[in-house]
């Protein structure tokens, strides 16, 4: 896809006219993908591009960019009242290099409150829908990054994925979603949720296309202690096939709680990349009933500390006259953020305090260990080399089913969550429909071998039609 | 005078400033004499995505520091978060130390209340960043609103915690001062610049709990505060009244302290390790820097007593300050150590002192034109001290002041001349001492003194006055 | 309820505090899952990568302007930012 519209603007297309027409379709949208737009900026690049065409492995792309990635000048509010208005004065590192390489920022997408949700719902500019049934999520936290890229009004997108957030809008929107090994990709720039957890990764129409945006935005940044080298070379040797590649099948994401039309759909790929020239053989990751509940105790332990400071002084929502000091900030607080983003920062502040630290905090640090060592064990020399799952346990749901029942919501990312806590890389890409809303394979891999995901993952894709359908609601 | 119910401790903070860049960014540490929130950036103004990155040097300084004060390095050290609101924070949460600090174990060597050397221990010595500064528009208890500048905010700070081990407050200053030494011998600090070095207090008389007396910033305001304390403390004790623990400020103007209205609730600071920063394990740092500290005032101290062969209580007063004892080295190169000793520790010390003037302001070469002159009595020992203050006081050089001045020391003619005179002028008292009236030779004396306009030596002046009376023979 | 609001320093209003409590409690009970695992012997994994000693050197980077500084600030004055008063 990527290529191809490189080849087109390459012989001659007009930047402008694509940057355009991509506007157009955005503001006729119903699906309220997108935050803010950055439609002056864009066609006054395209312009220049059409000009003076430059080089660069994303040269006149243009990219969409989940909210809460910070690019100068252009507003980054992830998606929350008390961000509302926030223009940075500098770019995420990500954003430099995309800039480097000459893509185009179309502007920021729509996602739940600061990367807080599975459903995009608790975004203070309203739901995004999903372009498959409008009537439905588009999955979260970056559902208009996702929901953007299925619908044609971005050829990529940027998302953040912090215990599933770019692999489940991947799988409810039938496109490609990676998550990178921890620490490949730089989070300077990225609002935190929370930081032990997250990485920014690609979202893709095809797996070529993923695997070019990491060639640009992976790498060692110094302004990220926590960011390490990584050798590169993502398109190379993506088309080796699956020839000999070893896939576990852990029991524990299949059964009770997963759409029986998922199962179907996933075992079918299985098959398929037998076909291909794969094995498979069942595996076990033992500790992964209890991945949800140290997920989200470390999540939100980190969010509390991580968001407690926004509080209205230096940037961000200011309320009437101000009484005294810690007054003036709860009360803002309270009304900048929305309840869902409340609840998990009151109870990771609980998560963290004095006599309750050792309950939960460090027990889910020490869980993560014994879930972190299962991924390792199963992914071992002589073991397998990449694990095959359902991405959701189920297609889209109806917006506004499970946002009432914040369990429930949690919920949905069993499969997601256990590759954040483990820190490997994981794909989602589409491999099959339950009555026309599309469903998600993953593909799990070994710390820093993004190489095999993506190679399985592209053998998979060329041998299947999913990645070119086309959702019937777009206009 | 050591009482033995008073319990000090203190946890002093010292500004790193000698450093170019803050500590994990790189904004510049000359904020001092600038407009309010020009030395920010994104990362130390806590911006939404910013990440923090160590100072290396800062560690070394850290590790200068510890060593100094003979503390055990730890070999793997972290920073943790600190959470809690205010508003000169502006992460709302400090990234400090906690378990596994810097330096533990350490000793300092003082004279105590006794006169004696006493040990006092340090408890830890570890890293943290600084807050910003609040500025308030009236009292900080009356102000309508408060204003804040983040300039010093994210500047290197070390913290050194005593043990409970000073008995007076003398005690807490005679402690300061030497640390003080100590740090600028490192030439890790400069304790002239404003916010260098602030302290907190801990006071309780014996079997009572302590108040903490918060944020002194010299050390006569930390010796005065903890006076009044001991006074207030005994004074309810008297009246039955049970000390609590709790926080105080210093009021400099009234030199009292006072209660801050405490919050309600107690600080709960849920520090948890800081997850955008990975642990520094320095072991091996240790020689290298160990190695390459300088020579502490105490070692100099007594090298100057072996090499200079001057007097302890000398050399003490010469090594009290850095610069004092280079200027001291200096200068004992080039004339007699001992000589110069007296000079530079009894004289020199107290003219600048008095002036508030620092030994910059004098010139080693013009000390020791000064000592040369009264080698080769070319002036008198009270001519000396006039040359030294007129050059403080108006500058110019040693041979120019005691030509202007007239403080040549008389010639031995002129003196000769001035004694016959005398005794020829002076009957009465020439009479009055043959008489057997000693004290009448000083009359005498003051004649020659008179007619040399000062210039004679005095002490040369009563023995060629004596000689003169007791060579003539009588009649 | 009370005391972790004020600690993070977010108010809950009275209408939302029982609803609050209630999916507090059915979350916290989820989360007691964990008390089934033995981790007594089990480091803690604060990070999932191993890297250790990453510095930055001792060189002075351009600061932002004051205005910059400044700049999405809701209230300053003379080159401050304007923070309710602290008692």
């Amino acid at each position: 896809m990527l290529r191809e519209l490189k080849e087109r603007l390459g012989a001659g297309a007009s930047a402008e006219e694509m940057v355009s027409a991509l506007f157009s379709k955005i503001k006729k949208s119903k699906l309220n993908a997108y935050s803010n737009l950055s439609e002056d900026s864009a066609l006054e690049r395209a312009r220049e591009f059409d000009k003076t065409p430059w080089t660069g492995l994303l040269a006149g792309v243009p990219i969409a960019i989940k909210s809460s990635i910070s690019t100068e000048g252009i507003e980054t509010n992830c998606s929350s009242r008390i961000l509302s208005g926030y223009i940075p004065p500098y770019d995420a590192t990500v954003i430099e290099r995309l800039k480097g390489e000459g893509a185009i920022i179309v502007g920021k997408t729509n996602m739940d409150e600061f990367a807080m949700g599975t459903s995009t719902e608790t975004s203070y500019f309203g739901p995004t829908r999903n372009p498959w049934d409008l009537d439905r999520v588009p999955g979260g936290s970056s559902g208009g990054s996702a929901a953007a890229v299925a619908a044609g009004e971005a050829p990529c997108a940027l998302g953040s994925d912090t215990g599933g957030s770019i692999r489940c809008p991947a799988s409810f929107c039938g496109i490609v979603g990676l998550k990178p090994t921890y620490g490949i990709v730089s989070r300077y720039g990225l609002v935190s949720y929370a930081n032990s957890l997250e990485q920014i990764g690609p979202l893709t129409l095809s797996v070529e296309d993923a695997a070019l945006v990491m060639e640009v935005i992976a790498g060692h940044d110094p302004k990220d202690s926590t960011s390490v080298k990584s050798d590169g070379g993502y398109l190379s040797g993506l088309n080796e096939g699956v020839q000999g590649l070893v896939c576990g099948v852990p029991k524990e994401y299949f059964g009770e709680g997963v759409d029986p039309e998922v199962e179907k759909a996933v075992w079918g790929a299985i098959s398929r990349l037998e076909e291909l020239g794969a094995s498979w053989r069942e595996i076990s990751l033992p500790h992964t009933r209890y991945a949800l509940a140290a997920y989200y105790i470390i999540a939100m332990s980190e969010a509390s500390s991580n968001l407690a400071r926004f509080d209205g002084l230096r940037y961000g929502l200011r309320l009437g006259a101000d009484q005294d000091w810690h007054s003036t900030f709860s009360e803002i607080r309270a009304a900048g953020f929305g309840p869902e983003v409340k609840r998990r920062i009151l109870l990771g502040t609980y998560a963290l305090s004095a006599g309750y630290y050792g309950r939960y905090y460090l027990k889910a640090l020490k869980v993560r260990t014994l879930i972190k060592q299962d991924f390792e064990r199963a992914l071992s020399a002589g073991g397998a080399d990449v694990l095959v799952t359902p991405t959701m346990p189920f297609p889209a749901f109806k917006i506004g089913e499970r946002i009432e029942d914040p369990l429930s919501l949690y919920m949905a990312d069993v499969f997601t969550v256990p590759i954040n806590l483990a820190g490997v890389p994981a794909i989602s890409i589409p491999c099959g429909f339950a009555e026309g809303l599309p469903i998600g394979l993953q593909i799990i891999g070994r710390h820093f071998d993004e190489a095999s995901v993506l190679r399985a993952a592209r053998a998979y894709e060329e041998a299947t039609p999913y990645h070119e359908t086309v959702p019937k609601e777009v206009v | 005078m050591a009482e033995k119910d008073v319990i000090i401790g203190l946890e002093v903070h010292v500004q790193l400033n000698k450093l170019n860049s803050k500590l994990f960014c790189g904004c510049s540490t000359d904020y001092h004499d600038s407009p309010p929130n020009t030395h920010t950036c994104p990362v130390c103004l806590g911006l939404p995505g910013t990440l923090p990155v160590v100072n290396r040097r800062a560690v070394e300084y850290a590790i200068r520091v510890a060593l100094a004060l003979n503390c055990e390095i730890q070999g793997e050290t972290l920073f943790y978060r600190k959470n809690y609101y205010y508003p000169d924070l502006p992460k709302a949460f400090q990234i400090t130390q906690y378990d596994f600090p810097l330096g533990l174990g350490g000793h300092i060597l003082i004279r105590g209340e006794d006169g004696e050397e006493k040990n006092i221990r340090i408890t830890r010595v570890h890293m943290e960043e600084d807050p910003g500064r609040l500025v308030h528009a009236g009292t900080i208890d009356r102000a309508k609103y408060t204003m804040v500048d983040y300039n010093r905010c994210g500047m290197p700070l070390l913290e050194v915690v005593t043990e409970p081990d000073l008995r007076s407050p003398k005690e807490a200053r005679s402690f300061l001062d030497k640390l003080r030494n100590i740090l600028e011998y490192l030439e890790v600090f400069d304790g002239d610049l404003e916010g260098a070095m602030r302290i907190d207090s801990n006071i309780s008389l014996v079997g009572g709990e302590r108040a903490e007396v918060k944020n002194i910033s010299s050390h006569k305001g930390v010796e005065k505060a903890l006076a009044y304390e001991i006074t207030r403390q005994r004074s309810a004790r008297r009246r039955g009244v049970a000390q609590v623990q709790e926080t105080r400020h210093y009021d400099e103007l009234r030199g009292i302290t006072v209660t801050i209205r405490t919050k309600e609730e107690a600080h709960d600071y849920r520090y948890f390790p800081e997850p955008d920063l990975v642990p520094m394990r320095i072991a091996d740092w240790v020689p290298r820097v160990r190695a390459e500290l300088p020579e502490l005032p105490d070692a100099k101290r007594e090298r100057f007593v072996a090499e200079y062969g001057i007097a302890d209580d000398h050399a003490k007063s010469l090594t009290s300050e850095i610069r004092v004892a280079n200027f001291y080295e200096d200068v004992a190169r080039r004339s007699p150590p001992r000589l110069a000793a007296v000079w530079i520790a009894d004289v020199l010390k107290g003219e600048l002192n008095y002036r508030d003037v620092a030994v910059d302001g004098f010139r080693t070469d013009h000390m020791v034109e000064i000592l040369d002159m009264i080698g080769k009595g070319k002036i008198t020992e009270k001519g000396a001290v006039e040359v030294i203050r007129t050059i403080l006081d108006q500058g110019g050089d040693p041979a120019a002041v005691v030509a202007a001045r007239g403080l040549a020391r008389a010639e031995d003619d002129a003196v000769l001349e001035a004694v016959r005179a005398a005794v020829e002028e002076c009957g009465q008292a020439v009479a009055d001492y043959r008489a057997g009236n000693e004290k009448a030779i000083n009359f005498i004396v003051g004649m020659v003194m008179k007619k040399t306009r000062g210039r004679a030596d005095p002490g040369e002046a009563n023995r060629l006055v004596k000689e003169a009376l007791d060579g003539r023979g009588g009649a | 309820m009370d005391h972790i609001s004020w600690l993070a320093s977010i108010k809950v209003a009275e209408e939302e505090r029982e609803a609050f409590v209630a999916s507090f409690n059915s979350v916290l009970d989820y989360f007691h899952q964990l008390d089934e695992l033995d981790t007594e012997d089990v480091e803690p994994t604060y990070r999932v990568v191993d890297l250790t000693n990453v510095f930055r050197e001792d060189e002075v980077r351009e600061s932002m302007s004051q205005e910059e500084s400044l700049r999405n600030a809701p209230r300053t004055e003379n080159g401050y930012f304007k923070s309710p008063r602290i008692v």
